[in-house]
Formats: structure tokens, sequence, C-alpha cells
């Protein structure tokens, strides 16, 4: 673990992957001390000072009914975060027991488990977690769920692969001979090795996961107004491009940073851990 | 003579497949007494591990394997336990040791934490330093001179020979009546294989363990087997004491096998006949004295 965060800090690019990383992290937990106009994050309107260029103490300008941009992409930040760790946390879960079981125990377990996995695949995830919005309110909960149902099967592939190549080797031969009960064998010896390739894909996937909720409310299925969203601040100021830039520049360099970031320590991490599967 | 430890009689397995059934051991019949050291020898693909896996009770649960015959262990009939009660034996009363020491162990694990484990197969919570003096004392029983650097690394940080010297004491830790050992060593150099086989007839001796010895080295066999069974196409074609079989090996394929070992001296590599009819002949049990078909 130690050992680890050196290598990352030592590599210039990862380096700054854990920098990015650290900026979108600050800001989300302490946007409430940042933020200049902590207000803004609601429904404010202030007509006097609306649509305003970059300028003090407007750093990145207002948005068309006069709220503080910079603010808004602080407490943006916070919810794509939390959105992209709840979906984490409930994706890799679900992805992970089902790509342990299919591959560990084979037979017909597999081929239904396997099958599902592949229906959830063929769809375009964005189509996928379209449609789900489509049937449910466009809230943040059901958006995570959207979001979930597109990304466990991504797990369930990769665990799944992993299994199949370990089953094989030794040691999982030798706790079945000392009598080791499938439980076991599959959360105890088979997953600790799967665990590198776990963590480099959520490190990849925390930017990806914030990058497709950005795109639903892009397209106006996820976070809903007045509540800040990266995806629906670019959305709104796509209309007015290329006169009021700042009400879409900023909001997408806010993705670039968080999307890059994540990336930049993800792909540090695969070098490490050696996870290349 | 005392009655058996392990007793197979007639032991019949065959696979079904999308092609039909294939019938890979045509029944087999094999018995080992307590602390007997018994090899079973043969190329692969002759049955020898499938047999150790039968004993274990691993091929059971596979849905296409079809199992015939008698397996008694100790006296009881394995085919007839549950499959609760023979994951009961597994670990505890049998115990196997693998070919390739180092994937034996899992790479993430100490080799602490690994030892625990199999220690407390027999006994259920027994508490961690209680486990880890046991597992010091058993590596220091097989040679290992500082026990608890050992028991504080990882398996990718020992060498060959000291994983397959942790295996051992792994599978002698439980005191197990009954020790299947496929292909030890094989995958070590010479020198390690030697040490390592003299240290485990030691220990067997020892704690008065039965040794099932699969491998496909005459030379190691010689020097361990009390009793040798020669395994071809899922048939035993000849069986009898070590030093008996040796002296006159009485069947085609046992004396093919003989001349299949390359001499130190020289001599280039032997000509083998793949298939002969011969090789198919009946049995030849130099305890009976006569063929059987």
């Amino acid at each position: 673990m130690k050992r680890t965060l050196a290598i990352l800090l030592a590599n210039p690019l990862s380096l700054l992957g854990v920098v990015l990383v650290a900026l979108v992290v600050l800001s989300a937990i302490f946007a409430d001390v940042i933020a200049p106009f902590p207000e803004h994050r609601g429904a404010v309107v202030d007509f006097a000072n609306f649509n305003k260029p970059p300028q003090w103490p407007y750093i990145m300008g207002t948005d068309l009914v006069g709220r503080d941009i910079f603010s808004r992409i602080l407490y943006a930040y916070r919810i794509s975060l939390v959105l992209g760790v709840v979906v984490l946390a409930i994706a890799v879960p679900i992805g992970v027991a089902i790509g342990l079981v299919a591959g560990y125990v084979g037979g017909w377990t597999e081929y239904a488990l396997m099958r599902i996995t592949d229906i959830f695949l063929s769809i375009p995830p964005l189509v996928l977690a379209m449609s789900i919005m489509g049937v449910l309110e466009p809230t943040l909960t059901n958006g995570m769920l959207a979001v979930t149902a597109m990304w466990w099967p991504w797990y369930a592939r990769l665990v799944y692969n992993i299994t199949r190549a370990e089953r094989e080797e030794g040691y999982v031969l030798a706790a079945e001979v000392i009598g080791a009960s499938p439980t076991h064998v599959m959360f105890r010896e088979i997953l600790p090795n799967c665990v590198p390739a776990i963590v480099t894909k959520m490190t990849l996937d925390l930017g990806f996961v914030i990058l497709i909720a950005s795109s639903l409310s892009f397209l106006g299925l996820g976070v809903q107004p007045p509540t800040p969203d990266l995806g629906s601040m670019v959305a709104d100021g796509a209309k007015y491009l290329p006169d009021s830039w700042w009400l879409t520049v900023f909001p997408g360099l806010a993705i670039l940073v968080a999307v890059f970031g994540f990336n930049l320590i993800g792909d540090a991490l695969r070098d490490i851990l050696g996870a290349d599967q | 003579m005392k009655p058996p430890l392990l007793d197979i009689q007639d032991l019949k397995l065959g696979f079904k497949g999308w092609t039909g059934y294939i019938e890979v051991l045509h029944g087999i019949s094999l018995s080992i007494g307590p602390g007997e050291r018994v090899a079973l020898v043969g190329e692969s693909g002759s049955g020898k591990s499938v047999t150790a896996r039968i004993v274990l009770g691993l091929l059971q649960s596979l849905r296409s394997s079809r199992i015939g015959g008698k397996l008694l262990f100790d006296g009881i009939d394995l085919e007839a336990l549950s499959e609760a009660e023979r994951h009961r034996l597994r670990g505890t009363r049998m115990s196997m040791i693998f070919q390739d020491p180092t994937s034996s162990l899992n790479p993430v694990y100490r080799i602490g934490t690994q030892f625990i484990e199999v220690l407390r197969r027999a006994a259920p919570g027994l508490p961690r330093q209680a486990a880890l003096d046991r597992a010091a004392e058993i590596l220091a029983e097989v040679a290992i001179a500082e026990p608890q650097r050992v028991l504080q690394s990882y398996p990718f940080q020992l060498s060959g020979g000291m994983n397959q010297r942790v295996m051992i004491a792994m599978a002698l830790a439980n005191e197990p009546d009954l020790l299947i050992a496929d292909e030890p060593g094989t995958a070590l150099d010479v020198t390690v294989q030697a040490q390592t086989l003299d240290l485990m007839r030691r220990l067997v001796d020892q704690h008065n363990t039965a040794v099932l010895f699969i491998s496909h080295n005459l030379g190691v066999v010689r020097e361990f087997a009390d009793r040798v069974y020669v395994i071809y196409k899922g048939r035993i074609v000849e069986h009898g004491p070590t030093q008996a079989l040796f002296d006159d090996p009485r069947h085609a394929y046992t004396r093919a096998l003989m001349a299949a070992a390359p001499r130190l001296t020289g001599g280039g590599i032997p000509d083998i006949v793949e298939d002969s009819q011969a090789y198919l002949a009946p049995m030849q049990d130099h305890t009976t004295g006569e063929a059987r078909p």
C-alpha cells in the first residue's frame, strides 16, 4: 500500500492525476467554505448580474439567472462524486459476486448468469440508462439506479474471466483437497487474487461514471434543476455558444479535470498492480 | 494381515460428454495397508491422477462423471457417504501433495495464514497464536531452519524446495492416515526433489502415515515405495513388492517403461514402441503369482 503510493507520487503523470483528483475531492468536501456564493447552488435569481463574463467576484462568470458558475461547479462535484461512489459501491459487489459464482461453479449456473450479463452488455449503455430513466422519474436516486444497472455487467465479466483462470491454479485445488467449502474457495482464495484488477477498474470507472451521469443530465434525464450538475450546466449553456462561452466551457473543463484525474491514477495503478486483464 | 486402510475394488470411471460415454478407468483394484507406501506408476493419461481424485471425492461432484466399483477407506464405503461426510475426511484423515508446490499455495496470503487455515480444519477455533506455534513446530520438523521467517513470507518469496517442504508440513499437519502424493516435486530440480523425498519418507515413517505415491519416475518409486502398481490405459497391468517387480518385470508394458528411462551413462534416448498389443496383456501379480484377465 505504502509502496503503491510512493510509486504513484514518483511518476509525473500519475502525480498530476493525484493532484487533480485531490483538487476535485477537496473542493467537493469543502464546497461550503470555498464557494463565494454558497446560496447559488439552489434556485436563486439575481437579474442584476446575469450572464456576466468572468470577472471579480464571479471568476467563472454567471449563468442566465445570475448565479455564480464557480460555486455551482463545486456543488456539482459533490453530487457527481457521491453518485460515482454510490454507483460503484452497488455495482461492484453485484458484478463481482456474479462473476465469481459463474466462473467457479460452472455448468448451468454459468450459462444463466453470463448470458444475462451478455444481454445487459449488448444494449448500448446510454440507451439502457435512458430507457430506465424514461420509465422512472428523473431523480438523483433513479439516476444512480440507471447507471448501476449498466455498470455491474462489466465487473461480472472481468471477475468471471479471472476466476476461470484462477480456478485451474494449484492453490485452488489444494484448498479443495484440504476440504475448503465452495464459498471459502470463491471468497477467500480466488477473490483476493482479483482485487488488483477490480481496484484498477474502479479507479478508471469513477471518471466514467461521472461522465455518463453528466451525459444523462445533459439529455435532461439526470439530476434535475435547480440542483447543480455539470452535465445540465453544459446543456443549458450550449444554446448560447459561442457568445456566452463561459456557460459551457467551465463546467466542461470541470468534467475533464475529474475524468482525466481518475484515468491517470487508474492507468498508473494498472501498471503498478500488474492487472492487465 | 491387517485390514487395508484404503481398498479400491474394481473401480470404473467414465465421462459422459457430447460425443457419448468414454470410460477411462476399466476396473482397477488397489489396496494400501496402514502405514504402507504404495506407488502407482504409469504414463501421462493412464489414469493415475483421476484415481487419486476419486479417493479424495473430488470427481464425484462432477456432473459428467460416472463412477462404479467400491472404495473402502478404513472400512467405510466412501460412495455411501454424503458429500458433507466425505468433506469431513478431506484435510483431516486424508491429505494430498501436488506437483508444483509454489502454485499450490495462494500467492496473496502469507504462509502463516494458510497454515492456520489448515490446522483449523482439524481443530476449529484454534487460537491464532497457538496455531502459529504449532505451525512453527511442524516446519522445524521438515528441516526448515527459520520457521518464523517462513511463516511471515509469501509463497513467491520462497524457493520451490522450501515451498515443497511447507506443502509437506501442511499435508502432514493434521496427522492424516492417508497421504496422496501426486507426482510430488516433478516441477523441482532433481537434487531438491531427492532431499524432499527423503524428508517425506522419514516423516511418514514417524507418523505411520500410509502413502499413495503417484509418479512416472521409476527411479524415485524404487527408492520410496514398498509396493508398486503399474497402470496403463486405465488398467492395472502389474503389481508386486517393489524389489520383486524391479528385479523381474513380467509385463511387457512394465519392461517398456523401465527401458524408457534415459540413463546417466548415456546411450541416447531409448526407442519405445508407442502402442503394442503386448501392453494390453492380462495383469501380472507378483503377490499371487498368477496372471489375471
